[in-house]
């Protein structure tokens, strides 16, 4: 991971398995406990919960498989989202709450309502993002603690 | 407002039962929405919800959450109740709809997400 002047202390990568919406959030909760032991402040561990589940739930529903990985530092928590899957055409609109192309049984989950990007865009200091129709997305995440 | 109370206003049935009914409810919020609920409520919130699958609990855990209600009698599924018992997530549930349940622990006092200060912010938690 790059990571300009700041050596990771703690590195971890899980996989995300496109389609399995039993298990959906699971890594996210995962990362939120392994947070909380290494006693990350709240108000971080919510931010950094609440993008990785976003980001998980998007790679259940849109990829798939992927691969979350989490890095922290004493300064910051960076986390990476790179997925194979049919990717975003248009990133910009992808970004705009309560643009989304979800089909019904994701809106039936309470989710799929345009606000995923956005929500995670929110929540991060740094927030980048790349995507190739057909191949894939990456999300490159930085909360600073 | 405790948990017994709210329990009490919406003549509530206890389906995953808390450590506590006597727990703080500093504040509330009523969505369909999960997405909405993790851009939109503080921590310790009570969720009052209309859907009742998995994803609610794993919502609610992310969100920190403190409390389910489920609106308008509907009983979630084994799968639902199991995730809530392991992420300590009490559910409750009543007959009462969304804009009624909502109605009435707004009007004994129990205020929104945007009204109300955000939770303690100190490390640990759920």
């Amino acid at each position: 991971m790059l990571l300009v002047g700041d050596k990771p202390c703690f590195e971890q990568s899980f996989e995300i398995t496109g389609g399995d919406f039993i298990n959906a959030g699971e890594v996210s909760s995962k990362i939120k406990k392994i947070l909380q032991e290494m006693g990350v402040a709240n108000r971080i561990i919510r931010r950094a919960a609440i993008v990785t589940y976003e980001a998980e739930m998007n790679v259940v529903w849109y990829a798939r498989k992927g691969v979350l990985t989490l890095c922290v530092t004493p300064e910051l928590l960076h986390i990476k989202v790179k997925d194979e899957g049919e990717g975003i055409a248009d990133i910009e609109l992808a970004l705009q709450e309560g643009y989304s192309t979800a089909p019904p049984e994701i809106r039936e989950l309470g989710f799929g309502a345009g606000m995923g990007l956005p929500n995670i865009k929110k929540n991060a200091d740094e927030f980048k993002i790349s995507s190739v129709v057909g191949q894939g997305t990456e999300l490159d995440i930085i909360i600073r603690r | 407002m405790k948990l017994e109370e709210v329990k009490e206003i919406l003549n509530a049935q206890v389906i995953v039962a808390p450590e506590d009914m006597q727990m703080e409810i500093k504040m509330a919020c009523g969505c369909d929405l999960m997405s909405d609920v993790l851009a939109f409520t503080k921590e310790e919130s009570l969720l009052l919800t209309g859907l009742t699958n998995l994803q609610v609990v794993r919502t609610a855990e992310i969100a920190n959450i403190k409390a389910l209600v489920f609106v308008r009698g509907k009983e979630p599924d084994r799968e639902t109740i199991a995730l809530a018992m392991e992420k300590k997530i009490p559910i409750l549930l009543t007959d009462l709809p969304m804009y009624e349940a909502c109605g009435r622990l707004y009007r004994r006092g129990l205020p929104g997400c945007s009204e109300a200060e955000e939770g303690s912010g100190a490390a640990g938690g759920r």
